[in-house]
């Protein structure tokens, strides 16, 4: 203070160095809060794009078919045992599809329609509801309500994410000429202005020389297809249902610009579609198969139970094997190892372990317990071996640190009462250390919860249909089957895809949540 | 020993076993310390009666910690530290094969510059010695100690009603007087305090010189400090420590009115330190 009070010109450049620094703060401010802002970003970019895909998963959509047990087809004669009719899926599914042609007459004409109709609902669909009559036989001959799944591209249709269509309004409808075999010819001034207007503008769109869009117009139940459609008139080709619903009730166009020989699902599946679900025959119900079923070709059918249990199994092996091995070599190597060249070249390679690439891991795993030790291929036991070796460095460092981080006075504390080194070990610095030890080992396994790179080499991706019921069975875990699924070429597999990677977001965040729990609660001040 | 009879040091160690009963509790002989090549104790020879406080004194790093050490062979602990020379206690040699450094430390406890309880209950810091030593029968005998430790350590009607409560959450002051109370509770014959009062207040300090002056009736006490006043107050034998020698020995009184070496008489009056 006296040397600026003497030399006013140091004031003045003590003034101009505080701006300086202050400046220097703001910007180191503005860096950080920009780099904690882009990485939030990132992540919530993942978030929202992974959780709206597999917010469309999370529901889709069932039938409801009124069935009748007929014991001649679900108990024939010789086949009537429980585990026959709970096998019976012939029989289910037969009845199904009669139940769609009683409903829809039009499909029972040709082969192709049949197919068509069949189309509706997947074979194994009918599983579940066949075991459950299995367990119930008393409900042969009743009639029941089987509800299966929607085909997946229909379900995506329905949900407005396969087949793109535009809704369009149709004026009054004032005659309808004609009959069935020809089609019929539907008049009412200006009833179709908007739909040509539509069509003007997908055209515009189109190359020249390409076919006319499909436009379909619905009644009720009913929908037919629309050709030489004018401003006041319009060529109607029943599809389904009865044509006097279009004279009674208010009609609406639908016009969708793909080509029906470029889509998964024709007209007549959009026509049949939209007919149940004017009968209230489709309901969007949470699709709680994701937890429940395994793996299917059929995205309808398909959940992810078989992997979870494989990932809750393949877990439980890395952590019998990495946790010991990783804390009690931590332990002696902190505690007990003479530090000399041996114990230094251990550490050294014990951190050079924990940068490996994981896919090593697998090659060795493989190698390994596979083909040396000749264990079973694609079994939870050899990958858990193979995680665990990847894991085991990664907790022995975390174990390390929190040995280390233990004050040095509790040991001579302990000491000094007379408490040998392993008692002093055991009683006061492993206790002190265990939530930090416990910490590095669960970010470890979450870490080998995610892992697929190694399991891939080890056949651990096979297409496992059923629940592993011990560690030596054939099974897949949770990243893997993502990545099996996102493979798949099918479009209703990508919000499954999302909607799995969500299910293994959240194990993670358990096991993260595990690990702040046992901070919070046994993490001690000394 | 030949090398003994021509050292004053231990004329004074035999001044001593004259006139108490009983012999110097603790006799050291040529000790020399290195840390690695490094000589931290330089042929040091000295002993220290029962029933009495001895205190090291001496500048920072001239070592007194590493000499207080090898008393209770805390120095096997650390990395590449070696001592050699005979510490002789009650006529055995405690750095002997066959002595077990586990048993020399539940008889020659000791008590450190921190406050270092255990992050647990005030009754499990007292009793975990006891425990591991075998030294109670049953759960009433271990109450019992735990009772008498306290109450020796002058800690007892403070925390009497919190037995359970962490022996982290009491003060500065108590939590030394239960380290103490910890100490005292394996039943040891010497008590090695490496400056126990230096990160106390100085009535928490005080306290602990009240307590140390009561035990002396019943323990071999050796306090390290770095306040002289402290040592005129606590202690009966004074040694003055310097560069990794033992400059002098003698009594408290002694040593501080009428010191034998100018570099004694140099640190008590403060001209370095
Ligand atoms: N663990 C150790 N490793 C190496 N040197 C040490 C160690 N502890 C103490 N020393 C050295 O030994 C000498 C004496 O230290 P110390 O006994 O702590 O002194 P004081 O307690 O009198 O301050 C110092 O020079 C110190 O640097
Ligand atoms: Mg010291």
């Amino acid at each position: 203070m006296t040397d600026t009070a003497r030399n006013p010109d140091s004031k003045a450049k003590a003034m101009k160095r505080l701006k300086k620094r202050r400046a220097a703060d703001g910007r180191f401010r503005f860096y950080g809060l920009s780099a904690i802002l882009t990485a939030l970003g990132a992540l919530a970019v993942l978030v929202i794009t992974i959780g709206s895909q597999a917010l469309s998963a999370a529901t889709y959509h069932v039938v409801n078919y009124d069935i009748t047990l007929d014991p001649a087809v679900i108990a024939p004669e010789g086949a009537g045992r429980p585990e026959d009719i709970g096998r019976n899926v012939e029989g289910f599914y037969g009845l199904v599809r009669d139940n769609l042609l009683e409903t829809f007459p039009e499909a029972a004409e040709d082969r192709a329609s049949r197919r068509e109709v069949a189309d509706f609902v997947t074979r194994l669909a009918v599983l579940p509801t066949a075991q459950m009559v299995a367990k119930q036989p008393e409900l042969v001959g009743t009639r029941i309500t089987l509800t299966a799944p929607l085909n997946d591209d229909l379900d995506l249709y329905l949900k407005g994410q396969g087949v793109r269509e535009r809704k369009l309004d149709v004026g009054a409808i004032a005659s309808i000429k004609g009959e069935a075999e020809g089609g019929y010819r539907v008049t009412g001034a200006g009833a179709f202005d908007a739909v040509v207007a539509a069509m003007a503008v997908a055209a515009a769109d189109l190359p020249a020389d390409a076919p006319e869009p499909s436009v379909l117009l619905t009644a009720g139940p009913s929908t037919g297809r629309l050709t030489e459609i004018s401003a006041g008139s319009a060529h109607l080709e029943l599809l389904t249902g009865k044509i006097r619903d279009f004279a009674r009730l208010q009609s609406k166009a639908r016009l969708i610009v793909a080509l029906e020989s470029e889509r998964t699902i024709s007209d007549q599946q959009i026509a049949w579609t939209l007919a149940l679900k004017d009968m209230d025959r489709i309901d969007r119900v949470p699709r709680t198969t994701l937890l429940t079923n395994s793996d299917s070709t059929y995205p309808e059918l398909a959940g992810g139970l078989a992997a979870i249990v494989g990932s809750l199994l393949t877990m439980l092996i890395t952590a019998l094997v990495a946790m010991p091995i990783g804390i009690l070599a931590a332990v002696y190597l902190e505690e007990f190892a003479p530090k000399n060249r041996v114990t230094e070249f251990i550490e050294v390679n014990i951190n050079n372990l924990a940068a490996v690439p994981s896919i090593v891991f697998g090659l060795l795993g493989a190698a390994l317990y596979i083909n040396f030790l000749g264990m079973p291929r694609s079994a939870p036991l050899v990958g858990g071996l193979v995680l665990a070796l990847m894991t085991f460095p990664v907790v022995i460092i975390a174990s390390r640190a929190a040995l280390k981080a233990v004050p040095p006075s509790v040991r001579s504390g302990a000491l000094a009462v007379g408490a040998s080194q392993m008692q002093t070990v055991f009683h006061h610095v492993v206790p002190l250390a265990a939530p930090g030890i416990l910490t590095g080992a669960i970010l470890g396994m979450a870490r080998a919860l995610g892992e697929s790179a190694p399991l891939l080499l080890i056949g651990m991706v096979a297409f496992v249909g059923d629940v592993p019921r011990s560690p030596t069975d054939e099974s897949t875990v949770m990243p893997v089957l993502i990545f099996s699924w996102s493979n798949n070429a099918e479009r209703a597999w990508e919000p499954l895809t999302s909607a799995m990677i969500i299910v293994l977001l959240a194990f993670l965040l358990l096991m993260n949540g595990l690990v702040v729990f046992l901070r919070r609660k046994y993490e001690r001040r000394w | 020993m030949d090398t003994s009879q021509g050292n004053p040091m231990m004329d004074d160690g035999l001044t001593l076993q004259r006139t108490k009963d009983g012999g110097p509790r603790i006799d050291c002989r040529n000790i020399k310390v290195f840390y690695g090549q490094a000589e931290a104790i330089h042929d040091v020879s000295m002993s220290f009666p029962d029933r009495a406080v001895t205190a090291l004194i001496g500048p920072s790093g001239c070592g007194k910690s590493t000499f207080l050490r090898c008393l209770n062979r805390m120095n096997d602990t650390i990395e590449n530290c070696r001592v050699e020379g005979k510490i002789l206690m009650d006529g055995e040699d405690i750095n002997d094969a066959d002595v077990d450094p586990v048993l020399l430390r539940s008889r020659v406890g000791m008590v450190f510059q921190k406050p270092n309880p255990f992050p647990k209950s005030i009754y499990d810091n007292i009793a975990y010695g006891p425990r591991i030593h075998g030294l109670a029968n049953g759960r009433e005998d271990l109450d019992a100690i735990v009772e008498k430790s306290l109450r020796r350590a002058g800690l007892w009607d403070e925390v009497k009603d919190r037995l359970s409560a962490p022996g982290t959450g009491l003060s500065g002051g108590q939590q030394q007087r239960l380290c103490i109370a910890r100490a005292i509770a394996v039943q040891p014959e010497v008590i090695l305090m490496d400056e126990p009062c230096s990160a106390l207040d100085p009535i928490a300090t005080a306290r602990i010189e009240e307590l140390i002056d009561e035990l002396r009736n019943r323990y071999c006490i050796v306090i390290v400090t770095h306040s002289m006043q402290q040592a005129a107050r606590v202690s009966q034998r004074t040694a003055f420590f310097h560069l990794g020698n033992l400059v002098e020995m003698g009594d408290t009184g002694q040593i501080f009115t009428n010191p034998r070496e100018k570099r004694t008489e140099d640190y008590i009056t403060g001209r370095f330190g």
